[in-house]
């Protein structure tokens, strides 16, 4: 006999009770917050063309993309591996709308390599994208929305880490590096490390002072003051870097008076998610948690391929690490007997009808409320049926 | 902001790497209170009673610091090439364990042409490399005495970290290609840079200014 036969893919989970109910009521009160702020919900499909969900968006999603043929044409699909590329399209293509557009969606996505998320391949992936505004208005708006979104999930103790792409690029146009070059440094940058960047740059036929500024890029991270250090020592480049600092101060202020509990981080040369971002990024981290449990930022005109180029910011998050993370809070379980005529009915069906969750017990099951795994008993006491702990 | 002093756990492996990071651990003021070799426990604490240091398998080191059971970590960088180094922060060189990452064969041979037969413990470094070079190779995994490998016909070419180059030597073999040049690396996990800015910049810090003098010297 196989005993493999019941194994699960690497990186492949199934939900098991309590585990699929705390997702599920997690997922309700979510899409319930995003309904209370406006966002309308879209449910793109699993799997498209790879052309409509891969164009444009760089070589890391075709890696995670699992891809099959439609038997149909022949014509290649993919399984998608992000659903934020999907929304854009969605926003560009299908709504075209030239109001500001607020969508939110929640479905499982495939990633083919499980490098991402503590391995797991099938996150349940859940976010909020705001289309046709551009400033600092849309981005707060998406930053506050992920906060209320982790304390949705019951999380405290939050670090939100800021960052800006236009501090790099901008850098980067003023040293005068070529796209390759750029995108080589981009890559390095992401893991600060300096013998690289500084071979790297050294390398470059660039001039001697521009080396200095792209190499130090990776060691202006930290509180605040890192936003000051970063403005001496850009002053005199080019003016993109300026007005990206403070964009990026001003959205780091505005969420430190608001949300005063917060730690608020800088990190000048953190550009995460796909290569699509184009202005603003945060991420956020719990205390103890030795992971990034959400991520967002701008990502302008990804639509364009679409059709319609258009401002758009957003975060999006993984629902199941969110749970594995997050408080569990489980339903009080009432048990209630088989036998006890109508009047045990009538208690029931009210306890039901007010959403509490009560389990009839069968007639000659084994077990009993304990097993059963009941917090409750329905007992008859003074002539009433009444609930008491078990 | 909370000021609350945070915890750091550093992993580290056994050997070579240990020995070589002891005086910067005394420069740091977190010198181990146990020698690793004298002892069995594998979490050892250190003059300073918020650092305490993980023993490791030298190939584990980015793999607890990546899931953040540890914050900081030391590898080589041989490792971190093998490991690919994905999702960590590689901030700083220690300049400690210095080697050469090297492709040697059987003295007087050279290499041959067409389609190479490698053996390596290095196997995604080995084939990255041939890979940047248009060249097509095959490898050969193996755990330890690679340098038989050319001897016996099972390899044409072996991949393997040089330091003295006395084992390759004894064995008739000569190096053809110096690949890397490897050295020990901090790396820090994402989370941790982040979240205990303060601690992690600090020993960062001091490390730097440590190697500073060490340099001057």
């Amino acid at each position: 006999m196989n005993t493999n036969r019941w194994m699960l893919p690497d990186g492949i989970a199934e939900l098991l009770p309590p585990e699929a109910a705390a997702v599920e009521r997690m997922r309700r009160q979510i899409l319930d917050l995003y309904a209370s702020w406006g966002y309308e919900l879209v449910e793109p499909p699993l799997v498209e063309y790879l052309e409509s969900l891969l164009t444009g968006m760089g070589r890391e999603l075709d890696i995670q993309t699992f891809k099959l043929v439609d038997q149909h044409n022949g014509r290649s699909m993919g399984v998608r591996a992000d659903i934020t590329p999907q929304v854009a399209r969605i926003d560009a293509h299908r709504l075209n709308r030239d109001v500001p557009t607020r969508l939110c969606y929640i479905g499982p996505v495939l990633h083919a390599r499980g490098d991402e998320f503590g391995g797991n391949r099938n996150p349940l992936q859940v976010g909020a994208e705001l289309y046709g505004h551009t400033g600092i208005e849309s981005d707060l708006e998406s930053i506050e929305l992920l906060l209320a979104t982790l304390s949705a999930a019951g999380l405290q103790e939050i670090y939100l880490d800021l960052g800006h792409v236009g501090i790099f690029h901008g850098l980067a146009a003023y040293a005068g590096l070529t796209e390759p070059e750029t995108s080589e440094l981009f890559a390095m940058l992401q893991r600060k490390s300096s013998t690289e960047i500084d071979e790297y740059v050294a390398a470059l036929s660039i001039a001697p002072e521009h080396r200095e500024l792209l190499s130090q890029l990776i060691f202006l991270h930290g509180p605040r003051a890192v936003l000051q250090d970063a403005k001496r020592r850009f002053a005199g480049t080019s003016g993109t870097v300026l007005a990206a600092l403070d964009y990026l101060s001003e959205v780091g202020d505005t969420v430190a008076k608001r949300y005063p509990q917060l730690t608020v981080h800088y990190d000048l040369a953190e550009f995460r998610a796909y290569d699509y971002q184009t202005g603003l990024v945060f991420a956020a981290y719990r205390e103890g948690f030795g992971q990034e449990i959400a991520r967002g930022g701008r990502y302008d005109d990804l639509g364009e391929v679409f059709g319609v180029a258009r401002a758009a910011t957003g975060f999006s998050t993984d629902l199941m690490l969110l749970a594995e993370v997050g408080q569990r809070q489980r339903p009080e379980r009432i048990y209630a007997a088989h036998e006890g005529g109508p009047e045990l009915d009538a208690a029931v069906l009210t306890l039901r009808e007010q959403g509490r969750c009560v389990v009839r017990e069968l007639p000659g099951q084994r077990g009993g409320a304990a097993e059963m795994d009941c917090d409750f008993l329905l007992v008859r006491q003074d002539g009433q049926w009444q609930i008491v702990p078990r | 902001m909370s000021a609350k002093r945070h915890k750091l756990t550093v992993a580290v492996s056994k050997g070579r790497i240990f020995d070589e990071c002891l005086p910067l651990l005394s420069k740091l003021k977190a010198a181990p209170v146990a020698h690793p070799d004298d002892s069995r426990r594998l979490v050892l604490a250190t003059e300073d009673a918020d650092l305490r240091l993980l023993i490791v398998r030298a190939a584990d080191v980015p793999t607890y610091v990546q899931y953040g059971a540890a914050d900081l970590g030391v590898a080589g960088k041989d490792v971190l090439l093998e490991h690919g180094g994905e999702g960590l922060y590689e901030p700083l060189d220690l300049r400690i364990a210095r080697c050469t990452m090297a492709l040697a064969v059987l003295g007087g041979t050279g290499l041959p042409e067409g389609r190479l037969r490698v053996a390596t413990k290095y196997v995604r470094c080995t084939r990255r490399y041939f890979a940047a070079r248009g060249r097509q190779v095959e490898t050969i995994k193996l755990y330890g005495s690679m340098e038989l490998a050319p001897s016996v016909g099972l390899a044409d070419a072996i991949v393997d970290l040089v330091d003295t180059g006395d084992t390759l030597r004894a064995n008739g073999l000569e190096i053809v290609e110096s690949m890397y040049d490897i050295s020990s690396r901090l790396v820090v996990n994402k989370a941790a840079m982040k979240m205990k800015h303060e601690r992690v910049n600090d020993v960062l810090r001091r490390c730097t200014h440590a190697l500073q003098v060490e340099a001057r010297e």
